[in-house]
């Protein structure tokens, strides 16, 4: 494969807080150099002056329906939306039919993402067996075959013995505990529990159902010292609950969704099913302490949570449709226009989120920073470039979200991915 | 000619307005008049034709509606869970279009869940009626429960209204909270905690967990069906300690200083919510609620399928 040197590229300096130029040398599917005014006479030029240069993103939550519900997604499709998006690693949840609970699993998902051949799909395995909560699954042995951490996501380990054990027998194998935190007995219902829940009339649960959840957890990580990660936080007293354990010295990180990031219940259609998500979109109140969290390190990482359905499963009332949606495609975009731009996050918070922070939390030592010996995964973004999302622009089989027809500032122009140069429109 | 509703469908009382509100009562005491002569039927919707879509077991509704369909001289149809294509899969919305493809004029629905007419509505040009989704809204029943106090009393500005019961999985409470609140009406809620939330205190009406209090000084109370299966959600502990607490017995009736009036919606759980002689009680309007919907109902599908404001003539 022929080196590339990208020129020009404005990359941002997290140890000195500020953005350099400089020039990127490629070879083979590793970083070979990074500098100022590199010169070589046998190589793919391309000048980015402008434009960014970023670690292609990590994005630690998706849903890709293999094996079981390939209609609406299998993992090819889901790794090449992600590669669209920029995103050049992406964990698939276990919850698939039947879950990835067995190391069998696991090298399947490698497998089918290996011949995929876009964004890498490091698969997690489920904390138990069948994802039932009852018995811990073979974690070690998944964890050898490629698991890259593990979850039930979709339930709540509800027995509090089994979530220890599973922590502690983390250790051994040093990987992650992710959490799908909401208590699983309490307040059963399809979006956030509150006066407008009240008023159309549509159940709702409080955001009590996760932070009961989250504390248990986290006191769970303080006994073990296992290594805990909270997915998709949504509430404020989550937050609260993640920023005293880490003030305590508890192994706990945790993720937000750009869903939450955005919206609001205040500002939604409650009836619309394109909103439904579980957890669900809570209110402004909350909204504004998970952005907080992300600007002051209590929350670590933004994770998609992508989550495909149909769209006639979508196309129907909010307490029949499926909870989920997508945004692999379009959310680091979506995420700098909105927030970037509009002055509530900053451009570094946003891509330390998306980019270092996930690899240093599950132990992707080889990405996540623009340096030489790094694996050669790198997305270009130009933040001048307008679009307007449409069904055609999206690459996931499933196009259940409530941004189409945002028009959107910032978008990714190119991905490496391990040395291989896709201009955005190729994918 | 003038138009009398701003709005394709009746969703809610939410959105619906004062004028709009005031309008469909007039038309009804118009109707009532109708159902009292010896021959109860005008030719008004003659050539149009009624789809009734309930999903849901009713009595009361579906009856009135059409009877007052039929009334009206409007054609109707009915289709229900049991015994359609829903029961081979097919979707509430393709079963819709694909009647509304037959040549509707209107769609009455009943459905479990909150929303679902709106949903529909958004995908016909078609009338949607609600009639009562989920815990969300159940108009006609707040229209006809206005029209029996407007009856009684002459107005509804300045009555107190007290809701009993179970208020938080009522469709009828809201669409009546809605309803009173913009007709100057004051609403007060009384039940156990759990069945009376206090953000209903957001929607501008009075949360009350002590049943004195709540009946001090009320012009009318209203009860609403305790749901038996409830109870196995434990929003309060017993039947039995509902009444000693909740219920409201001919005792508190005899103790307030005037004359209240008695409703309910119906279904009546009696020795629930309602002890078992207030039956008998004569200021229980119970039936006379019933009466009225048919008329309430002739307005609402009068409105809703001509579009016009009530004229002498089509009442002929």
């Amino acid at each position: 494969m022929k080196s590339i040197l990208i020129k020009n590229a404005k990359i941002l300096d997290f140890d000195k807080k500020k953005e350099v130029i400089q020039d990127v040398l490629i070879e083979g599917d590793k970083i070979k150099d990074v500098s100022q005014g590199i010169t070589i006479t046998d190589a793919k030029v391309i000048d980015i002056k402008g434009l960014y240069l970023f670690p292609g993103f990590i994005d630690a939550h998706a849903h890709f329906r293999e094996p079981g519900e390939e209609y609406k997604e299998d993992i090819a499709s889901g790794a090449r939306a992600a590669l669209h998006g920029g995103v050049t690693t992406v964990f698939a949840m276990p919850n698939t039919k039947p879950p990835l609970d067995s190391r069998a699993m696991i090298e399947f998902v490698k497998e089918r993402s290996l011949k995929a051949n876009y964004a890498d799909v490091l698969p997690v395995g489920a904390i138990t067996k069948k994802r039932e909560g009852k018995e811990i699954a073979e974690m070690g042995d998944m964890r050898e075959g490629g698991a890259i951490a593990f979850s039930d996501d979709g339930t709540w380990v509800q027995n509090s013995s089994v979530m220890r054990r599973a922590l502690e027998y983390s250790i051994a194998f040093r990987t992650v505990v992710i959490s799908h935190a909401e208590d699983t007995t309490f307040s059963h219902g399809v979006v956030h529990e509150s006066f407008i829940s009240y008023d159309r009339g549509v159940e709702g649960y409080p955001s009590q159902k996760e932070e009961i959840a989250v504390f248990r957890d986290v006191k769970l990580a303080e006994l073990t010292g296992g290594r805990l990660h909270i997915a998709h936080l949504s509430s404020k007293g989550s937050y609260e609950i993640i920023k005293m354990a880490k003030k305590r010295g508890i192994n706990v990180s945790s993720e937000v969704t750009p869903h939450h990031l955005l919206l609001a219940q205040e500002e939604i259609d409650l009836f619309n099913p394109l909103y439904k998500v579980n957890p669900p979109i809570r209110t402004k109140e909350h909204r504004d302490a998970l952005l907080e969290g992300l600007r002051d390190g209590t929350i670590d990482i933004i994770a998609t949570d992508h989550a495909p359905h149909n769209w006639y499963e979508k196309e129907t009332d909010v307490n029949s449709a499926p909870f989920g949606m997508i945004s692999l495609d379009f959310y680091f975009s979506l995420l700098y226009s909105e927030l970037v731009r509009k002055g509530k996050l900053s451009l570094f918070d946003l891509v330390s989120a998306t980019t270092y922070k996930p690899a240093e939390i599950f132990g992707l030592s080889d990405r996540g920073v623009i340096k030489k010996g790094y694996i050669a995964d790198l997305v270009v973004f130009d933040p001048q470039r307008e679009y307007v999302l449409t069904e055609d622009f999206i690459r996931s089989k499933s196009k259940n979200t409530p941004f189409l027809g945002q028009r959107i500032r910032g978008c990714v122009v190119y991905v490496i991915k391990r040395g291989k140069l896709f201009k955005i429109e190729e994918i | 000619m003038q138009k009398g509703i701003k709005r394709k469908d009746l969703l809610g009382l939410k959105e619906l307005e004062r004028g709009e509100i005031e309008i469909i009562l007039e038309t009804a005491f118009s109707m009532k008049e109708v159902l009292k002569r010896p021959i109860k039927k005008i030719p008004t919707l003659r050539g149009k034709t009624v789809c009734f879509m309930f999903f849901e077991p009713s009595t009361r509704t579906r009856s009135s509606f059409e009877l007052a369909a039929k009334r009206l001289s409007a054609d109707t149809i009915n289709i229900s869970g049991v015994g359609s294509a829903l029961q081979k899969g097919e979707s509430v919305l393709d079963t819709m279009l694909n009647i509304n493809a037959m040549g509707i004029d209107a769609f009455v629905i009943r459905h479990a869940s909150s929303g679902l007419p709106y949903f529909l509505a958004r995908h016909t040009d078609t009338a949607v009626i609600n009639a009562g989704d989920g815990m969300h809204e159940h108009p006609t029943q707040a229209l006809l429960d206005m029209m029996t106090m407007k009856e009684r009393f002459g107005k509804l500005e300045g009555l107190r209204v007290l809701i009993a019961g179970d208020i938080r999985h009522s469709r009828v409470a809201r669409s009546n909270i809605y309803g009173l609140l913009k007709m100057s009406a004051e609403v007060r809620l009384f039940g156990p905690p759990p069945l009376v939330p206090k953000e209903f205190e957001q929607f501008g009406a009075e949360v009350l967990y002590d049943k004195k209090k709540a009946l001090r000084n009320v012009d009318v109370i209203m009860g609403l069906r305790i749901q038996r299966e409830r109870l196995l959600e434990s929003f309060f502990p017993s039947i039995r300690e509902y009444r000693k607490f909740f219920a409201i017995t001919p005792q508190d009736i005899e103790n307030l200083s005037k004359d209240v009036l008695i409703m309910h919606p119906g279904p009546v759980n009696w020795g629930v919510e309602m002890d078992y002689d207030i039956i008998k009680h004569k200021n229980n309007v119970i039936l006379e609620q019933v009466t009225n919907g048919v008329a309430i109902r002739m307005s609402v599908l009068y409105h809703f399928i001509s579009g016009e404001k009530l004229d002498e003539e089509h009442l002929n």
